[in-house]
């Protein structure tokens, strides 16, 4: 057995009426590469924050920001964008 | 209360949308194009319709729009023909897909190439599989009747399907023929307002058309296919309310002089009526013969069409496409659904009236003459045609 829908599960239409549900779903395990920052370059600008494309860089309590690595799509537009050149794309190991 | 007019169909469809006072139509105005949008943007610049007309730059743009426009909850409309209806295409499967109700109207016509602006019903058969209800129309009055029907049932809380209206482009969307025009009132009688359940709403905000993976895409698409067979119940039931209102009435198959009819011709659209003349002619010298018509082609009619080919011997389809490598579309899609029958007729297809080809009187009568002999010693044809030299 399975609890999966069936298609008698299905919403007309296919439409979401709670959206921003993927918030509970981890949509970010195909990555390739994960960004990982060096808080000595780092000059907390934001421009990490501002051009992730999917929200998926939060700031923290110490003033730095972070990558959600559930969501993260290691797309590396945060390591591009960087001025101060603090953030470096890395391989994801062997799973 | 109605009054007789002559209109042309185009402009009857036009007068269908006035009256059921939609909210947007979207439409690409050039070939292959009809006088359905042209007379709908006069009605808009004239203050007679109070609607958003919303000018495109291609057919596809034009249906895009039109999902935009049904996904906020306003009546939408729209018109296209031939190469226009191709260019759509993949929109088209999106609009039953998200179950968003646009009515269109379809002038039939050929596809190219050789160029032909003419009419057939290679548009529609290529367009068959795209989830929408679709429904033939004989005449003017049919083209109008049948707009206003459309409406009420794509709407339809428990439908909400887009729905096709076809007309031969031409022979019937280009020629005035007199109609009754029904008053406002009546209109409004029999077509509630638009209440689209999940209206797109910044105040109640939610995700229209998201992404299908292959662990939920196969249950939407049954889902899907399960309420389009389920809406059958809503198109009878509107039928029977538009004959309440209107006092004319509609059904699936139509069954024209069948009672004792041993050979069956079976034609669509406005080639019905020339059929009739001929059937007229040959009852007249007592031959069992009649005529059976498909109005409603998607969702497909298989009870209706069994029950109307019932005792017959011979079933004759008159096809006006080719469904390259196959044959003609609606004799095969006839054939199979009779498959299942214990006593079926002998169903034979032929193919004509292609790009604007004129099949009169005489052509249906070597159709049936030649039909009744291919269906009682057959031929070594894949297929026949009507017409063609």
């Amino acid at each position: 057995m399975t609890d999966k829908p069936t298609w008698k599960d299905m919403h007309i239409g296919n439409i979401i009426t709670d959206p921003g549900n993927a918030s509970f779903r981890r949509t970010g395990d195909w990555r390739t590469e994960k960004p990982v920052l060096d808080k000595e370059m780092c000059v907390r600008c934001a421009l990490c924050w501002i051009d992730c494309p999917d929200g998926a860089i939060r700031p923290c309590d110490d003033g730095y920001y972070e990558a959600d690595l559930h969501y993260c799509k290691g797309c590396g537009i945060c390591a591009r964008i960087c001025p101060a050149g603090a953030i470096l794309m890395e391989e994801e190991g062997e799973q | 209360m109605s009054k007789r007019v002559a209109l042309e169909a185009s402009h009857a469809v036009a007068e269908a949308a006035r009256m059921a006072n939609v909210d947007v139509i979207s439409a690409y105005p050039i070939t292959p194009q009809t006088h359905i949008p042209e007379r709908l943007a006069e009605m808009v610049a004239d203050g007679e319709l109070n609607a958003a007309y919303i000018p495109v730059e291609s057919e596809h743009s034009a249906m895009s729009a039109c999902l935009g426009a049904a996904a906020i909850g306003a009546r939408t409309f729209t018109a296209t023909a031939g190469p226009g209806l191709e260019y759509m295409h993949n929109v088209l499967y999106v609009a039953p897909s998200m179950r968003l109700p646009v009515v269109m109207t379809v002038a039939n016509r050929a596809l190219s190439a050789p160029i032909s602006i003419w009419g057939d019903h290679s548009d529609v058969m290529a367009v068959r599989d795209t989830g929408w209800i679709q429904v033939f129309c004989q005449n003017s009055q049919e083209a109008f009747d049948l707009t206003i029907w459309a409406f009420r049932v794509g709407e339809d809380r428990s439908v909400l399907f887009p729905v096709m209206v076809h007309l031969d482009g031409f022979p019937l969307s280009h020629v005035v023929e007199p109609m009754f025009l029904p008053g406002q009132a009546d209109v409004d009688r029999f077509l509630p307002r638009f209440q689209y359940p999940y209206p797109l709403d910044p105040d109640r905000p939610m995700t229209h058309g998201a992404l299908g993976p292959p662990d939920i895409y196969s249950e939407a698409k049954l889902a899907q296919e399960m309420a389009l067979q389920e809406s059958r119940n809503v198109i009878l039931q509107a039928w029977k309310e538009f004959e309440d209102v209107f006092g004319r009435r509609y059904s699936p198959v139509e069954e024209y002089r069948t009672e004792g009819a041993e050979t069956l011709l079976l034609a669509m659209g406005s080639y019905t009526e020339t059929a009739k003349i001929v059937i007229d002619q040959r009852r007249d010298h007592g031959e069992a013969i009649g005529l059976i018509s498909i109005r409603l082609w998607r969702p497909f009619p298989y009870e209706e069409l069994r029950r109307a080919v019932k005792g017959a011997g011979r079933l004759i389809v008159f096809d006006r496409c080719i469904s390259f490598g196959m044959g003609g579309p609606v004799f095969s899609e006839v054939r199979s659904a009779l498959y299942d029958e214990d006593r079926r007729p002998k169903v034979v297809g032929f193919v004509g009236g292609l790009g604007g080809r004129d099949v009169p009187e005489k052509e249906f009568g070597y159709l049936i003459d030649r039909g009744k002999e291919v269906a009682d010693r057959g031929s070594d044809r894949m297929m026949e045609t009507v017409g063609i030299r």
